[in-house]
């Protein structure tokens, strides 16, 4: 259907399990519909180019970067963002695991790296370290040095696959 | 970005009476987007083919393969007919860009991406590609530019897919308002000489609606090999799709393309005439290796690539003896 030039674009999807309607300029990345519109700052802004990974949000269950899609293209979609990732007021098992191994410093980068893990652990919930690094390998960080981050994710893969895991003491308390 | 209106087209037919006057078609938007955000182009109109129904098929039939112009790069590199019969296609796919970029970027798309140059994509340089002077590349930063056919102006075509897709021969399928057209990816990218202003022969009111790749010959096989800086995502340096028939471990047929060498993907004639009928070894790879680089014309800062693309070269093929 065709449409004119219009100050408001208006459409509906669903937003971390829950249906939204929302107005907003049509030449809005979904970055800033999130953002701007809709007060889910979750969502960091980076690079605005497609390369540090940092605006990753979840539609119909696959990594994409929301500031190169348009608010328009979610149009009867299924969005996640990181404020969707906790259910029933507990932390998913990648939250506490980044928070508990050091996995975020500043947390610029969190966002974005959480979403990816829960897509690839979805996926594949025994990933090896090669294919963890392979899934990441869209997100930058510039603190931790990315060993924490697949740490975590190795520890929240084996939690959600039932086992109970412990962080080695050496992940927590550093290396000889 | 400026203000535009917005078709979503439901059919091919709907999407191509869109496109008229200024209006872009919208795929993955990975590439548009980006143009739209540096104020390269200020389209009137995007006409969004995302939720057109059937672009997103990958079917093998009678006379090959059929690759729809939505399928994703993430989907081309886990599709299973893709990975075992045309493997460098595969490779292709999930060795671009970084995964949140292969879950949106399309295989139409990917071909008619925009050159990457980083004086084309700064709005401030107004070069020769967007209708100004002079190429900025020819004496500038010129270290990822192309060492082929880099007189007029020395992009290197930015497509990964177009690499393997050239070497397997596949063909697209063009639809506007006056039918369809099957054109070669051969014939389908222009050089600098033939247009300056475009890398292709798509006219603003076709779509591309099918990539088709024939049908292998008996014992081919394919593999792709890219180069990038460093080990995690990047653009490639060099890369190089090799496509070899053999018979025992002789090589009757040969077709190896190159990427990131030349403002098209890049034949490499010579090589492929040298292995033609020889024993793949350490020795005729390396001589296939060696002509492949003959005749370029590198810049000042990027001489390093002959050595890169050798390096490729030589490996792709040698892959093919040991696979
Ligand atoms: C950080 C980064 C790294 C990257 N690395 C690589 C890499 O290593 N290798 C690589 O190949 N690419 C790489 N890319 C580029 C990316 O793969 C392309 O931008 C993407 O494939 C474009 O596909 P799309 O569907 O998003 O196209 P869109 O942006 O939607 O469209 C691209 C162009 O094609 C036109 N178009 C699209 N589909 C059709 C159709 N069916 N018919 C007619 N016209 C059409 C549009 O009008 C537009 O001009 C990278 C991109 C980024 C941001
Ligand atoms: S802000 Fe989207 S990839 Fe950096
Ligand atoms: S924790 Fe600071 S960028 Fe990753």
């Amino acid at each position: 259907m065709t449409e004119g030039i219009r100050q408001k674009a208006h459409i509906e999807f669903r937003l971390n399990d829950e249906a939204v309607e929302v107005a907003f300029a049509p030449h809005k990345t979904l970055l800033e519909v999130l953002r701007e519109d809709l007060n889910l700052t979750g969502t960091k802004h980076g690079c605005e180019l497609g390369e540090c990974g940092t605006c990753t949000v979840l539609v119909d269950g696959r990594a994409v970067l929301s500031c190169l899609v348009l608010g328009l293209d979610v149009e009867g979609r299924e969005v996640t963002t990181v404020e969707g990732m906790a259910e029933e007021g507990r932390l998913h098992p990648l939250q506490d695991t980044f928070a508990d191994l050091g996995a975020a410093q500043c947390g610029y980068c969190t966002p974005g790296f959480l979403l990816v893990a829960k897509e690839l652990l979805e996926a594949n919930p025994q990933p090896s370290r090669e294919e963890i690094k392979e899934a990441l390998a869209g997100n930058l960080c510039r603190c931790t040095g990315y060993i924490k981050i697949y740490e975590a994710v190795e520890l929240a893969a084996a939690r959600m696959r039932g086992e109970e895991a412990r962080p080695a003491k050496e992940i927590i308390y550093g290396y000889e | 970005m400026n203000r535009f209106e917005w078709t979503d087209a439901a059919t091919v037919h709907e999407a191509i009476s869109q496109l008229n006057g200024r209006a872009v078609v919208k795929a993955g938007g990975v590439d548009l987007l980006d143009r739209l955000k540096e104020g390269l182009e200020a389209p009137q109109r995007l006409v969004n083919i995302r939720n057109i129904r059937g672009l997103d098929r990958i079917e093998e039939g009678k006379d090959g393969l059929r690759i729809g112009p939505l399928v994703t790069l993430a989907r081309l590199s886990e599709d299973k007919l893709v990975l075992e019969r045309y493997t460098a296609l595969a490779q292709a796919a999930g060795r671009a860009a970084t995964p949140q970029i292969r879950n949106m970027a399309t295989a139409g798309g990917n071909l008619l991406q925009r050159p990457r140059c980083w004086y084309f994509r700064q709005e401030e340089f107004h070069c020769r590609r967007k209708g100004g002077e002079r190429c900025f590349a020819l004496d500038g930063e010129n270290q990822y530019h192309a060492i082929f056919d880099n007189q007029l102006c020395a992009i290197v075509h930015p497509s990964a897919l177009a690499v393997p897709l050239m070497a397997f021969g596949a063909r697209v399928v063009l639809t506007g308002s006056k039918g369809a057209r099957e054109v070669e990816l051969e014939r389908f990218f222009v050089t600098p000489e033939q247009d300056i202003m475009r890398e292709n022969i798509i006219a603003p009111d076709e779509l591309i609606t099918e990539i088709k790749v024939p049908r292998l010959q008996p014992a081919t096989r394919s593999f792709y090999i890219k180069q990038g800086e460093k080990e995690s995502f990047d653009w490639p340096v060099a890369d190089v799709c090799a496509v070899l028939q053999t018979k025992g471990n002789v090589c009757l047929k040969a077709s190896i393309v190159l990427g990131a060498a030349a403002p098209v993907p890049w034949r490499a004639s010579k090589a492929e005439a040298s292995l033609a009928g020889k024993v793949i070894n350490e020795q005729s790879a390396r001589e296939a290796a060696r002509l492949s680089m003959e005749g370029a014309t590198p810049l000042a800062q990027n001489r390093y690539k002959l050595a890169v693309f050798e390096a490729i070269v030589r490996r792709a093929i040698l892959r093919q003896a040991s696979s």
